[in-house]
């Protein structure tokens, strides 16, 4: 009995003279959330579907529950479920002809069928909806739909690619809390997402992927925490103290504080936590009155900044050969 | 999550998921998932035709204006009178317009592989060879609504074929036959073309020579020495006099035969090569 999900080694994805994934290597226990994390063109969407059997890596290997991708791939999509950055559901099709297609593919037959179609339209709020044409639909009910055929099987691993992207904030709440409750049933997710918070929110683990290799790799605190110090905000209550507040920062950490234009905020960099006492001890001895104080960990938006040199802009239309087609675009 | 534990659904008391590595797996499809994933398959084609009817023009409208058009055109100069020509094209009109119908397959196909739920499709564990099978088996429904309205155009317009009832639905049925099984060259198009206007292109050079290079329309000996060549080997023109001896005499010849045989070498070669195609796509 394997407790790896997804074991990843060197996976290479070439299209024409554009690596767009180049030496992945990703290891995902069972049973959590893994996030990769990238900004558009980074290579997600090519390693989800090598994963996913959709793509034969150029190179490297990977594996699902133990069972190699490119030798078994009939065994590994008995045990996967993808939802994929565009809804892959069928158009043409009302949403309960969706679920009762992709429950007779899974073996589901007659009232089997019917009954977990009934299921899934309830759990996901669609029973209003089901009999409406897909053209209809919001984009919110399509990827609703679009997680539900993929877990008409009880897969026990989940791909997700940019589940929210495209969402208002509700629905990309609704999702979130639809995969937190996927995993409490044991289900293994993987999503990627360009979203920084998002990864910070949902992901045990995060694989920061830049330019089709993995840059970092860690739970969300321990990425920020690589990226180096926690920061503490000092809120002033008197404007004119922020001088003197500045000074006393200099002298106690020996770091320059950043003042905000509206000089009430100081921004100060801690590379030793235990000394901020000492800091506050000297503020009042100064007389300079404190409104408020914080401490802050990095935003993952500092941290794609500060991994990669350059921040988490899209990289399908810079720093690519000219003329290659962007990968997440590459279908079959 | 608890609402969905079905019976045969891989969950665990409790509403658990059964972890990877406590299931068994199949490592091959059988023969009957092949069948059932590619009548599942048909079954969505079949609802994608009731949901767009306009796709039926070919099917539908085609038929009516090319017999009465043939028939009308043609009829004086080449049989003397419409109604000495009626056993001559309508034949000739059923095959070519059931096979034209199955030269549009490999287009839709085209448009619908580049559909997102094509990747849904092949990341479950079903045949490879259902996405196409199916689709080519609701298209049966296509050929079966050209067979029967330029059968019908023909008995309006005074044809009464010999065979009786019996010979011209054998007739039909051997039609339909013959173009599903070349459904699977313009499958194999569908699939590798590029772009569904590129498919629609090459499958037209392809079906062009095929029809009108026979004796669909016009006697063979009309022609010249070089062409009777061709025409006379051609399996269309075998089809259409299969069809013409089912349709005028309720006899079935060696035509027949021929014909099946042909096809029956056409989804040999065909079937695979599409199915290997897509598979490699995939």
């Amino acid at each position: 009995m394997t407790t790896t999900a997804i074991e990843a080694e060197g996976l290479v994805k070439t299209f024409g003279d554009n690596r767009a994934v180049d030496g992945v290597d990703l290891e995902v226990a069972t049973g959590t959330v893994y996030g990769v994390l990238g900004p558009n063109g980074a290579g997600k969407t090519t390693t989800i579907r090598m994963l996913a059997t959709l793509l034969r890596p150029d190179a490297g290997r990977a594996s699902v529950f133990g069972h190699d991708v490119s030798r078994e791939p009939f065994v590994v999509r008995q045990l996967i479920g993808v939802t994929g950055q565009y809804a892959s559901v069928d158009e043409t099709l009302s949403a309960t002809e969706n679920l009762l297609l992709f429950c007779r593919l899974n073996g589901l037959k007659g009232s089997a069928a019917t009954r977990r179609t009934r299921d899934l339209l309830e759990e996901f709020s669609l029973t209003d909806a089901a009999a409406r044409p897909l053209k209809n639909f919001s984009g919110g009910m399509r990827r609703r739909l679009d997680l539900a055929a993929s877990l008409i099987a009880q897969p026990p691993l989940l791909f997700l690619d940019e589940p929210t992207t495209g969402l208002d904030p509700r629905t990309r709440a609704q999702m979130w809390e639809t995969i937190r409750r996927l995993v409490a049933t044991g289900s293994t997710v993987l999503l990627t997402t360009q979203y920084l918070d998002e990864a910070d929110q949902l992901a045990d683990r995060i694989a920061v992927i830049d330019r089709g290799r993995v840059v970092a790799e860690g739970t969300g605190d321990e990425l920020k925490s690589s990226v180096g110090q926690q920061s503490l905000q000092l809120a002033l209550v008197r404007p004119d103290d922020a001088p003197a507040a500045q000074a006393a920062v200099l002298d106690v950490l020996g770091v320059a504080a950043t003042v905000s234009p509206e000089a009430r905020r100081l921004t100060v960099p801690v590379a030793d936590p235990a000394r901020v006492t000492d800091l506050l001890v000297r503020l009042r001895g100064g007389g300079v009155d404190l409104d408020g104080l914080s401490m802050d960990k990095p935003t993952l938006d500092e941290v794609f900044l500060t991994l990669t040199g350059h921040d988490a802009t899209d990289q399908s239309t810079t720093d690519r050969a000219a003329g290659s087609p962007e990968p997440e675009e590459i279908s079959a | 999550m608890t609402t969905l534990t079905t019976a045969s659904a891989p969950v665990a008391p409790g509403g658990r998921i059964v972890p990877g590595a406590e299931r068994t797996l199949r490592n091959r499809v059988t023969a009957g998932q092949a069948v059932s994933d590619s009548l599942a398959m048909a079954r969505r084609g079949l609802i994608k035709i009731r949901r767009t009817p306009e796709q039926l023009i070919d099917v539908t409208v085609q038929p009516i204006i090319f017999t009465l058009m043939f028939t009308y055109i043609f009829g004086g100069a080449i049989s003397g009178s419409i109604t000495a020509y009626l056993p001559v094209i309508i034949p000739g009109i059923l095959v070519q317009t059931v096979i034209t119908a199955s030269a549009v397959t490999g287009t839709q196909l085209r448009e619908d592989m580049d559909k997102g739920v094509f990747d849904r499709f092949k990341s479950l564990p079903i045949a490879r060879i259902a996405p196409l099978a199916g689709a080519l088996v609701a298209d049966l429904v296509r050929y079966l609504i050209a067979t029967t309205l330029t059968i019908v155009m023909g008995l309006v317009m005074g044809w009464r074929p010999g065979g009786g009832v019996g010979g011209v639905l054998l007739a039909g049925l051997l039609v339909i036959v013959c173009a599903w099984s070349l459904s699977w060259i313009f499958a194999f198009f569908g699939v590798i073309g590029r772009s569904a206007s590129s498919v629609q292109g090459i499958s037209f050079l392809v079906l062009f020579p095929l029809t009108f290079l026979s004796n669909a329309f016009v006697p063979v000996d009309t022609m010249p020495g070089w062409l009777q060549g061709f025409v006379n080997v051609n399996p269309v023109s075998h089809l259409v006099t299969a069809v013409r001896d089912l349709a005028s005499t309720g006899s079935v010849t060696g035509q027949v035969g021929i014909a099946l045989l042909s096809c029956a070498v056409v989804v040999a070669i065909f079937a695979p090569l599409a199915v290997r195609s897509y598979m490699k796509k995939a």
